[in-house]
């Protein structure tokens, strides 16, 4: 410390630090300043003991005062599931046409199912339910086991072809490539291209007609519109599972690929489910 | 001298009151390193200011007690509380005007206008805001008038407080106390009506069924004003506001502040008559301390401009009263600029070459010489003036304008992304669309949805039964956004390209209110 120093024009005291001749007055500090710092202190010292704060070699001091950051999020938790109790209550008494039908039921469900969609469903179908090759685009208004809400909630509830569900919708397309001769094949599956839009070869279609009607009318249909009790997809319509255009389609003839959805309804409980069922039904291509 | 002794009027020892005051900020005190505060007890002080002061008082305390109370019928579907800030609900109503969070732009320009004219009254009359409007002064003001009529004027209080603990004492202090905190729970309370329903919330406060936030709210402003008001007083503005500082900042030399004119004033005397019978030369100031006195900062204004001086002007009164006195023109005390100060002051001194001599400014009829200046409108009127005037009132206008042609119904859509189109069965492109309907105004109506251009296109609506088509009527609710969802779907044979343009369009047909957005529509490069 170097000797007391007086400022000329104030005649108040420095600090005695000095800068470039720069000096620090060392004006006092009001009384109740000093006062409310030391009480500043003595505060942190009190929050120390009251609230958790000194780690300890396993865990931390648990203070007085027993709170928790962990609680307080568990009892948010729970508040948020009992604001949701009187949704949910009347999700699990009505049907999912029902909810849909409800303005407010349909806005919660609708969010609920989004949810749970995000977290179960996207690995396969996307996540804007937009789906890929294989796997079906929900959005759309093409429905292999039914587009209703009741058919979607059945279809999440005990999957496709999904062996360990009893109640599994089921069905098997055989592979016709031990069935017809590979000219047959070429002729089925123009006449099926030819359903929906142009093909290169006209003279395939006619035969082609007559083999669709003795091997594949049983489960399409003989206008080919498909059957949804056996899952059988529409044959003239845009939408092609498995690609469009002849050679996808002889493929398919040939050995047909056949997808599997798991049972979702003992996983995730009837409620989801039907959230879940409001939720694909909402998407736009609900019937 | 003996010659140009000044015809000064002889003063009369018994009218001249003395008054012992000192200040606590001043150049001459060496301070301790901690320093308790030094009691104040600012006397009444009484005059133009003082009455402008008290007008001011009363308009802002009205304005602040009385705001939440007033009534403004808005219909069944809103409140009738003139001015409220529903956080809740996320609406601000002031009278006939409600905005919405995104129309926050108004508050924005409210505020870029304060600031802007607290420049421009800086930058005229000095630290005006501090002197007169700043709440801290207000209700120190207020706590002042209770604490003179309990305890008495200023002598009576010093007195008081020298005097030992007796029974009046102890009485007097817990009323004071005692009516401090009834105006500090009123201002606290005054405060939550302005975010609540200020009757109902008043029964829920009395009936103890008020949320908790009302009453810690009570509790902390409640605080803050008893502590602010009551004990601390000219601490917060010395020690704790930073504003002193700002506005110090924004002075300049033709801005008017409180200035103890020391040209005129000095040499001061306490003994006039003495002095002038041996010849020496006296100034006006006759060394009182009636400013100090009644000051509520405890500064000693004849130090010069500094930090603790808040401009209220009260000593102007004061030293105004004691020249009426005296009878000698009053302004010993004034309003007046830097400028004007420095010349009066190099004619009083002969420009820096002596002392500041009498004799320099006056006539020999006491009347001041024509070089002294005097206050002129014209320079506190400047450009610096005027550029505030101006962006203030080009903010104002824009305001206003806002204000006057903003739409009520408004219409956001937001187009799905993912997917960004889906190919039904007939190969025909839909595209989803989340479109949100503001109803601004606290009326249900009718509002008409409906979609121009995308040759061949329909929409459906979620939650609307079919059919299809290109206009929907859909209520929405009273001053709410209404959410639905739109599917629009063009035929693959009148797509001619992966993005085309179109137009949704809102309309309240009985008030031909209407909104439009141009949206997207997306399509697979090759439809089909």
């Amino acid at each position: 410390m170097s000797s007391e120093h007086i400022d000329e024009a104030s005649g108040i005291s420095t600090t005695g630090h000095e800068w470039d001749g720069i000096r620090e007055l060392n004006n006092p500090l009001p009384r109740w300043w000093v006062i409310t710092f030391y009480v500043t202190i003595a505060w942190a010292a009190a929050y120390t003991v009251a609230y958790p704060a000194w780690p300890m070699l396993s865990s931390a001091t648990r203070g007085v005062l027993g709170y928790s950051s962990r609680n307080d999020v568990k009892n948010e938790l729970a508040a948020a599931e009992a604001a949701k109790g009187k949704y949910v209550a009347a999700i699990q008494q009505k049907t999912v046409s029902e909810i849909a039908a409800d303005d407010g039921l349909r806005e919660f469900a609708v969010a609920a199912g989004g949810a749970t969609f995000k977290v179960n469903c996207v690995q396969c179908h996307g996540s804007g339910a937009q789906g890929s090759k294989g796997f079906p685009n929900l959005n759309d208004d093409d429905w292999l086991w039914g587009g209703e809400a009741e058919q979607i909630q059945q279809t999440i509830s005990h999957g496709i072809r999904y062996a360990s569900d009893p109640e599994t919708r089921q069905s098997e397309m055989p592979a016709f490539a031990d069935v017809l001769q590979p000219e047959q094949i070429a002729q089925v599956s123009a006449y099926v291209a030819s359903l929906s839009g142009p093909v290169r070869d006209k003279t395939l279609i006619e035969p082609g007609a007559k083999v669709f009607a003795e091997n594949c009318a049983a489960c399409h249909g003989e206008n080919a519109k498909g059957g949804r009790e056996v899952g059988a997809p529409d044959l003239t319509d845009a939408i092609w599972l498995y690609g469009s255009g002849e050679s996808a389609i002889a493929a398919q003839v040939r050995a047909p690929r056949q997808g599997v959805m798991p049972a979702w309804g003992a996983r995730l409980g009837e409620t989801k489910v039907k959230e879940l069922a409001v939720y694909v039904h909402s998407l736009g291509g609900g019937e | 001298m003996e010659t140009a002794r000044l015809e000064m009027p002889v003063l009369d020892q018994t009218q001249e009151e003395r008054l012992e005051a000192e200040a606590v900020t001043s150049a001459t005190v060496r301070p301790p390193l901690y320093a308790a505060r030094k009691k104040i007890f600012p006397g009444r002080a009484s005059g133009r200011f003082r009455q402008f002061k008290w007008l001011v008082m009363a308009i802002t305390l009205g304005i602040y007690y009385l705001g939440p109370w007033l009534r403004c019928d808005r219909g069944p579907y809103a409140p009738n509380q003139a001015v409220l800030l529903d956080l809740a609900n996320r609406r601000f109503y002031f009278f006939s005007i409600e905005i919405w969070p995104q129309e926050f732009y108004y508050v924005a320009g409210l505020l870029m206008m304060a600031g802007i004219g607290l420049f421009m009254v800086t930058s005229m009359v000095g630290r005006a805001w501090c002197g007169y409007t700043c709440p801290q002064t207000v209700w120190v003001d207020l706590f002042l008038v209770v604490e003179r009529a309990i305890e008495g004027d200023r002598n009576a209080r010093i007195k008081l407080d020298a005097g030992p603990w007796t029974l009046r004492k102890i009485l007097l202090c817990m009323t004071k106390h005692a009516v401090w905190l009834v105006i500090a729970v009123a201002t606290g309370g005054a405060w939550i009506f302005y975010f609540a329903d200020a009757p109902k919330l008043l029964g829920e406060i009395m009936a103890g069924t008020a949320a908790s936030a009302a009453y810690v709210t009570i509790a902390v402003l409640t605080g803050t004003t008893y502590v602010f008001g009551g004990l601390m007083r000219e601490q917060v503005c010395t020690y704790m506001c930073p504003w002193p500082r700002i506005q110090a900042a924004m002075l300049d030399e033709n801005s008017l502040t409180v200035t103890y004119n020391d040209w005129r004033g000095e040499p001061r005397s306490r003994h006039t008559k003495k002095a002038v019978a041996f010849g020496q030369p006296v100034g006006d100031c006759v060394d009182c301390k009636s400013c100090m006195a009644v000051c509520p900062m405890g500064v000693d204004i004849r130090d010069g401009q500094q930090l603790a001086c808040i401009t209220c002007a009260l000593c102007i009164d004061a030293c105004d009263g004691v020249m009426a006195k005296l009878g000698r023109a009053r302004g010993l005390i004034s309003y007046a600029t830097l400028a004007d100060y420095n010349a009066n002051m190099a004619l009083a001194t002969a420009n820096g070459t002596g002392a500041v001599n009498p004799t320099l400014i006056r006539n020999s009829n006491t009347s001041f010489v024509d070089g002294v200046a005097h206050f002129d409108l014209r320079k506190i009127l400047r450009l610096r003036t005027f550029i505030y005037l101006g962006a203030w009132s080009a903010i104002g206008l824009v305001l206003v304008y806002g204000l006057l042609t903003r739409e009520r119904l408004e219409l956001n859509v937001l187009h799905d992304r993912n997917p960004q189109f889906v190919t039904l069965s007939d190969g025909s492109i839909r595209n989803g669309y989340t479109v949100k309907l503001l109803n601004m105004i606290a009326e249900p109506r009718t509002i008409v949805l409906t979609m121009e251009g995308l040759a061949g296109a329909d929409m459906s609506v979620a939650g609307v039964d079919p059919p299809a088509g290109r206009s929907f009527a859909i209520p929405v609710e009273p001053d709410r956004l209404t959410t639905i969802k739109v599917f629009v779907r063009q035929p693959a044979d009148q797509i001619n390209k992966p993005m085309q343009s179109f137009t949704f369009r809102i309309a309240d047909e009985t008030s031909s209110e209407s909104a439009e957005y141009t949206a997207r529509f997306n399509a697979p490069e090759i439809a089909r």
